[in-house]
């Protein structure tokens, strides 16, 4: 009897799965995970180049490509954080904060390179507060450290500048935000050079993949001796280094430090991190489909304003593409866990 | 006992005691090399606390480890794992979006010592093809784990254990989500081992596994140590002599006949394209109907689906004779029937909260003041009332159900479904992964739902528990109902034939 029993099992072991189906179906759908920002990026390209003839020009696209930076730095920033399952919900008040003082620091004749070394580390500084809050206080979700960081970040600009934005800048840091080299923006060259160095932080070093770990399980991770609260500290610090990055950016090409600096920017930051595939569970998520994602929401903006839509409406959208965004990701989702059923 | 010269982990007049409670009472427990030793005992007994002590989870208040022959301090995970001490989780600790070959070597990486410790890709994988292809199971490392069967993905907290070059590997609870035929593939692994020279330490409440895997078994009863014995010495009711320090009849009791009343439950050609089709039956009042068959045949489902939880493509279902319509677990609380899920803890309770909570769930309305407040007074006196008929071990009704046993945890949801007036009761693995003593009471709890008039649909793997409840067995094979055996004719190995595929020749 027993052998009827292990025969009828073994056609239902999920052991060996191997058929070339099954194969076919798995690279499909990672494909597709991996390349439906990209889709969604292109589809929408395509359709401002119809609708407006002023869309598809190197100048526009260059212009979305440097619109679209300060919001990358900071979504590089979130994408780590929620990897780790977290949100950080500071990151627009650092950057404000970074760039009033940044401009401070300048106006008293401060070097730039010093005002810029300077800012980056309040910003780091700032995001390790986050993550020692977190982890040393055991505060029971890092919405509550980033949320308090958040107000205190923005009312300390608040203080400090007076309220009044501080401009003129000097020109030797106004090329951060503003310069080119070859007709190429710098913000987006510092993009493309940020981007490269997270990318291969989060795929090739054992750092970058204890961030995932830690998102994915954190137990699993913790009992596996990776420094779990040591690993959340980083992240938090590195995305509010980057966030200052993005303050300096943002004075550069506006020539003003100002305490509202990236006023709701974190939600912004957040969007292009889901609409670039990453997981609010944690454990998921890329530095290229975040890129995407900053894309996305740029070349709406932008297409949307030369299709002469107002701010307003231009909002309606962006919320209408992030929740659609999500959905389609929880569709596809879905069907993969029907078919698992099936397959039991 | 004669000491044996020869032991690779010896620990040695364990106690610990949490906020003045003993947990472990001066236990010594060793391990051989290359030697399969069970370690059994029921919930509460000790044996998590006494692993979490040989794993660095725990430090003992008194005692001492031995380890190769010298003593030792095991103070975090981490020193276990370099000593050669692993363990594989009942609840894996993996993390399902990464890689195979990552999770194998999760926290490990075989990277350099420079700054930024790269990840040495090419390398990762061959070795986790190398540890997998080891154990007889080749699976592809770069395969993400989360699409993998729990089967598989115990193999890979297996490889995880020979990566760190483990000599002792504990299993906790290993087989408890596994099918049968999964169980005999992983005896198979942990023979490798052994072959290999690794000990394991396999903690299980299926005594006829200890029978086949292990060497020697170790009973641990109110954290002291009852016994060790080469296994070939004892018999199953041995075992459990020790285990609950008293006999346990009603373990063997035939449920005693009953008056089976009106039909309470009927299913008329019940589908759900690629979960079960064609599914007709129906239960009286103060009836066990038992659902046997294989893991995958369809009876979860099914009985979600009878819920409300899942959605049927057609079919009917009547409740005392008249059709109704269940399209969500609102209606079928509304219409009382009670689902004890397979997954207590992820289905069934709110893990966090107390047993008063959880107990009022399903039925806050008919609780609270003019439908609308809680009262807390109400839900305190129904809690302390069922804890005490249904003999729950716990220090107050206010107690978080995480800290119960999971024999306390299964009692909890029943007093839920109890305090509801459910009259039928739709019961999915309902002694899963609990231990022998609690599992008796939980039978006896079933079989008094009954006689009082609930109707039972239980869905059991065990065909032990099966034949001991069921009045009326129905077995599905592949989605559909393939025979109905009556209690006086059933035996495990009809059962068997008819959930394989096999004809029902009586």
């Amino acid at each position: 009897m027993t052998d009827t029993v292990a025969a009828a099992r073994e056609e239902q072991s999920p052991l060996e799965e191997s058929e070339t189906s099954e194969r076919w179906r798995r690279a499909r759908s990672s494909l597709l995970r991996r390349f439906a920002p990209l889709l969604g990026l292109l589809v929408t390209c395509i359709a401002l180049s119809f609708l407006s003839p002023y869309f598809l020009t190197f100048d526009n696209l260059i212009n979305i490509f440097r619109q679209s930076s300060v919001n990358a730095l900071l979504a590089l920033g979130q994408l780590l954080v929620i990897i780790t399952a977290g949100i950080d919900l500071s990151v627009g008040s650092i950057l404000g904060l970074s760039c009033v003082l940044v401009a401070m620091m300048l106006k008293a004749g401060v070097p730039w390179a010093v005002s810029v070394s300077a800012a980056v580390a309040i910003g780091v500084a700032l995001g390790m507060t986050n993550g020692l809050l977190l982890t040393k206080l055991r505060l029971p979700h890092p919405f509550i450290p980033t949320l308090g960081m958040m107000n205190v970040a923005r009312g300390l600009a608040f203080v400090i500048s007076g309220g009044f934005p501080i401009s003129e800048l000097p020109q030797g840091f106004r090329f951060w935000g503003s310069g080119t080299i070859a007709y190429i923006p710098v913000p987006v060259i510092l993009i493309v050079c940020v981007y490269a160095l997270f990318h291969i932080f989060l795929t090739r070093t054992t750092l970058g993949r204890d961030v995932y770990a830690i998102g994915g399980n954190k137990q699993a991770a913790m009992l596996s001796g990776i420094p779990v609260d040591r690993r959340l500290t980083m992240v938090y610090a590195l995305s509010g280094g980057l966030a200052a990055v993005g303050a300096i950016v943002l004075a550069g090409r506006l020539n003003s430090g100002f305490p509202l600096a990236g006023d709701g920017a974190e939600l912004d930051a957040i969007a292009a991190v889901i609409i670039g595939g990453a997981s609010f569970f944690g454990g998921v998520g890329t530095v290229w489909g975040t890129l995407i994602g900053a894309l996305i929401m740029g070349v709406l903006r932008n297409g949307l304003t030369l299709l002469n839509v107002s701010p307003n409406w231009q909002k309606v959208v962006i919320g209408a593409v992030i929740v659609a965004a999500v959905w389609i990701d929880v569709l596809r989702q879905r069907t993969r866990g029907r078919r698992k059923l099936f397959r039991k | 006992m004669t000491e044996t010269p020869q032991t690779l982990l010896k620990m040695e007049h364990i106690t610990k005691a949490f906020s003045g409670v003993t947990v472990l009472d001066d236990v010594s427990f060793d391990v051989r090399p290359s030697e399969v030793h069970a370690l059994i005992g029921e919930n509460g007994a000790g044996k998590s606390t006494l692993m979490k002590i040989a794993t660095g989870a725990y430090q003992a208040d008194s005692g001492q480890l031995i380890w190769k022959g010298q003593s030792v301090e095991i103070k975090t995970p981490h020193q276990a794992h370099q000593l050669g001490i692993n363990i594989v989780h009942q609840e894996l600790m993996l993390v399902p979006q990464l890689s195979v070959g990552e999770n194998v070597f999760l926290g490990r990486h075989p990277a350099g010592r420079a700054v930024f410790r790269w990840v040495r890709w090419g390398e990762i994988n061959q070795q986790a093809k190398t540890l997998l292809e080891g154990l007889g199971h080749p699976i592809d490392p770069k395969r993400r784990l989360g699409e993998l069967s729990i089967a598989a993905q115990q193999l890979v907290e297996i490889a995880r254990a020979l990566a760190f070059r483990a000599e002792l590997v504990i299993m906790d609870e290993p087989t408890s989500p596994l099918s049968e035929h999964e169980t005999s593939r992983l005896f198979q692994t942990i023979a490798q081992l052994k072959a290999r020279g690794i000990s394991v330490i396999y903690i299980s409440h299926r005594l006829k596994e200890i029978h086949q895997v292990a060497d020697r078994v170790t009973v641990l009863r109110d954290g002291r140590h009852i016994i060790t014995k080469p296994v070939a010495e004892t018999t199953a009711d041995d075992l459990v002599r020790y285990m609950v320090g008293r006999e346990i009849s009603e373990q063997f009791a035939e449920p005693e006949a009953q008056g089976i009343g009106d039909e309470a439950l009927r299913a008329e050609g019940l589908t759900a394209s690629g979960k079960f089709s064609d599914i007709s039956f129906s239960v009286r009042r103060g009836e066990i109907l038992g659902f046997s068959g294989l893991v995958g045949a369809g009876r979860t489902e099914l009985v979600e689906t009878l819920f409300g939880a899942s959605e049927a493509d057609s079919g009917r279902v009547y409740l005392e004779g008249k059709e109704v319509t269940i399209k969500s677990p609102i209606d079928a609380v509304k219409h009382r029937i009670a689902l004890v899920a397979d997954d207590r803890k992820a289905k069934g309770l709110v893990l966090g909260a107390s047993v008063r909570f959880n107990v009022a769930l399903a039925s806050s309305d008919k609780l609270a003041r003019y439908r609308v407040f809680r009262s807390a007074s109400r839900e305190k006196e129904l809690a302390k009332t069922l804890v005490r008929e249904l003999r729950l071990k716990t220090p107050s009704v206010e107690q978080p159900v995480m800290y119960l046993s999971g024999g306390g945890q299964q009692k909890v949801v029943l007093a839920k479904w109890l305090s509801a007036d459910s009259k039928v009761f739709i019961l999915d693995e309902p002694t899963r992964g609990i231990d022998v003593g609690s599992k008796s009471e939980i039978y006896d709890l079933i079989r008094r739902l009954a006689q009082r008039g609930a109707a039972i649909v239980l869905v059991s793997s065990e065909l032990e528990e099966i034949l001991r409840l069921a009045d009326r067995i129905l077995v599905m094979h592949r989605g559909r109902i393939a025979g109905e055996l009556r209690r006086e004719e059933a035996t495990e190995e009809r059962i068997m034939r008819l959930a394989t595929g096999g004809a029902n020749n009586r």
